[in-house]
């Protein structure tokens, strides 16, 4: 099937068309960044997940989280699940490991801020 | 009255820049004063990535970027304030603040960093018609409800404007739960970027309807739906091209704007492009030792952006200190120097001004252009002189442009008495 893409590599955004039985064969774009680009997104997309989880005994309600590498693009929901199921306890260090293996992907979640004990 | 070198007015992104490259340059008791309860401003609810690919050569997500600043500037000693709300900055450079611990007081500076930011466009600018419904939020204002309250905003929204957060916003609602029906553009063109659209709107198959708007809210109590209509290209909705969306929420993402009271009320000179007072190339204002850098001065698309301009104010307010100690200095002693002039297809130019005494180094001018170009170039003329003439394939008011003139380019336009920016032919869309 051909599939039709908007390039991300630069302001440009060249309408790319790439056939997925061929993700070499890509058409559309004004560089090899370009053809790189739909190969991936054909082959293995990836994206960064980024969300927030709630913090029990915090200063703050909420704690900032990402996946610590890129994952799957058809597992975004799964590992968004996963995340939203999470509770973690303050204090929480920004970079600390909040759950390892996100949904199977191999990839862990870690904090992206700092949130400390909440003050009694 | 307690005296600093330097207070910086905000501590988000420009304040922390700002402060850190000055102190960086020898400024001495440097004072950050934050309205909210902790520095590092909008990053703080920006969760998603993309940030610092310019400054860290990686990408971090916002409270990542902001937190490398914070420890920076509390390395350095920087004082900040926080819970602190500045009401009133005087051309003699004193500060008035409150807050809870020391009540109303007074600072007096050599050098004042306007650092506010800005705020988002509200519903009441819009004109729509309709009740006055729970569920119509700005799209910053949800970010900081979903991101940083955990609170959920709705179960099926619109988003009306398609400005980065609006996009944004679009998929956190979506990986939360919370159906996005589609996002309304009422300009032919998004106001945001490329990879925004692609990576928050197509990735979950949610549509940018171009040239729509919200004509309706309906719903009295809470939003029971929107109805949409396409528009001309005056903007004006075309009639019988009505369509009702049931939804519970609906996102405002629909500009921002530069957050200037206080500059304003210091009857500093204002651009009404960016909304931000006029500046020199050392980011000063037409009042001595008052100089301004971020979303204050201009809105900026990257905060990599910010933090380098916010840098440069720092660093030349430090030296404008040690050049201008003991000397009580009358307005604008450089004299007039010359203003940029935005030619056609230019909306504006920061910097909106080169003064007479250049510093022998090069200067960044950053600029908006008014539309989409396609296989045009960008050219600065002093007179019949071309300076600059940069290719570009695509230009949007979507992206914000640099150019950087030489001391030398600078001089000469100094000599001619003048310098213009345009963007010279190509397909106009």
């Amino acid at each position: 099937m051909i599939r039709e893409l908007t390039c991300i590599c630069c302001p440009l955004g060249c309408r790319l068309f790439v056939d997925d039985r061929h993700p070499e064969q890509v058409s559309g774009n004004s560089c090899p960044k370009g053809a790189q680009y739909a190969k991936n997104e054909v082959t293995d997309p990836r994206r960064t997940v980024t969300a927030s989880v709630r913090v029990e005994g915090g200063e703050l309600p909420m704690v900032s989280v990402k996946t610590s590498r890129e994952i799957p693009k058809d597992r975004i929901f799964a590992c968004m699940e996963k995340i939203r199921a999470l509770r973690v306890f303050a204090p929480v260090k920004l970079g600390d490991v909040l759950l390892s293996d996100c949904a199977g992907t191999g990839v862990d979640i870690v904090a992206t801020k700092t949130v400390e004990r909440r003050m009694p | 009255m307690k005296e600093y070198e330097i207070v910086v007015i905000g501590g988000g992104p420009a304040g922390l820049a700002a402060a850190l490259e000055a102190r960086e340059n020898g400024a001495g008791e440097i004072l950050i004063l934050e309205r909210d309860v902790r520095t590092g401003g909008i990053l703080n609810q920006c969760i998603h990535n993309g940030f610092g690919l310019h400054t860290f050569q990686e990408e971090l997500t916002g409270p990542e970027y902001a937190d490398r600043f914070v420890q920076q500037v509390r390395k350095a000693g920087i004082e900040t304030r926080c819970g602190s709300m500045v009401i009133r900055v005087g051309r003699d450079r004193t500060v008035t603040y409150v807050n809870r611990e020391e009540g109303l007081t007074q600072v007096r500076a050599k050098a004042v960093i306007l650092a506010m930011g800005c705020r988002e466009r509200p519903r009441g600018a819009l004109n729509i018609p309709g009740y006055r419904p729970a569920g119509i939020y700005s799209a910053g204002t949800a970010q900081r409800l979903v991101n940083l309250e955990g609170v959920c905003v709705g179960k099926k929204a619109v988003i009306l404007g398609s400005g980065d957060i609006g996009l944004i916003m679009a998929r956190r609602l979506t990986l939360e739960g919370t159906k996005v029906l589609a996002v309304a553009e009422v300009m032919p063109y998004s106001g945001g970027l490329k990879r925004n659209i692609v990576q928050c709107l197509d990735d979950f198959g949610i549509p940018l309807l171009l040239n729509h708007t919200v004509v309706e809210i309906l719903g009295k109590k809470r939003v029971e739906g929107v109805v949409l209509a396409r528009v001309d290209e005056n903007r004006k909705p075309v009639p019988g091209t009505q369509r009702l969306l049931e939804c519970d929420t609906l996102l405002l993402s629909v500009g921002l704007l530069p957050e200037n009271e206080l500059t304003r009320e210091l009857g500093a000179d204002m651009d009404r492009a960016t909304g931000g007072p006029c500046v020199n190339q050392r980011m000063e204002t037409r009042i001595p030792g008052i100089f301004a850098c971020g979303n204050v001065l201009h809105v900026h698309d990257l905060v990599d952006y910010v933090s380098q301009e916010a840098a440069l104010a720092g660093k030349e307010a430090a030296l404008w200190i040690r050049e201008e100690s003991g000397r009580e200095t009358k307005a604008d002693c450089r004299g007039e120097g010359i203003f940029l002039q935005a030619g056609r297809g230019i909306r504006y130019t920061v910097p909106q001004r080169l003064d007479s005494a250049g510093n022998g180094g090069n200067v960044t001018v950053r600029f908006r252009v008014d539309g989409v170009y396609q296989d045009s170039s960008i050219a600065v003329y002093s007179k019949d002189c071309c300076l600059v003439r940069k290719k570009k394939r695509v230009l949007s008011p979507g992206e914000m442009e640099q150019l950087v003139l030489t001391a030398q380019q600078q001089d000469l336009c100094r000599r001619q008495g003048e310098i213009r920016i345009c963007v010279e032919t190509g397909r106009e869309q």
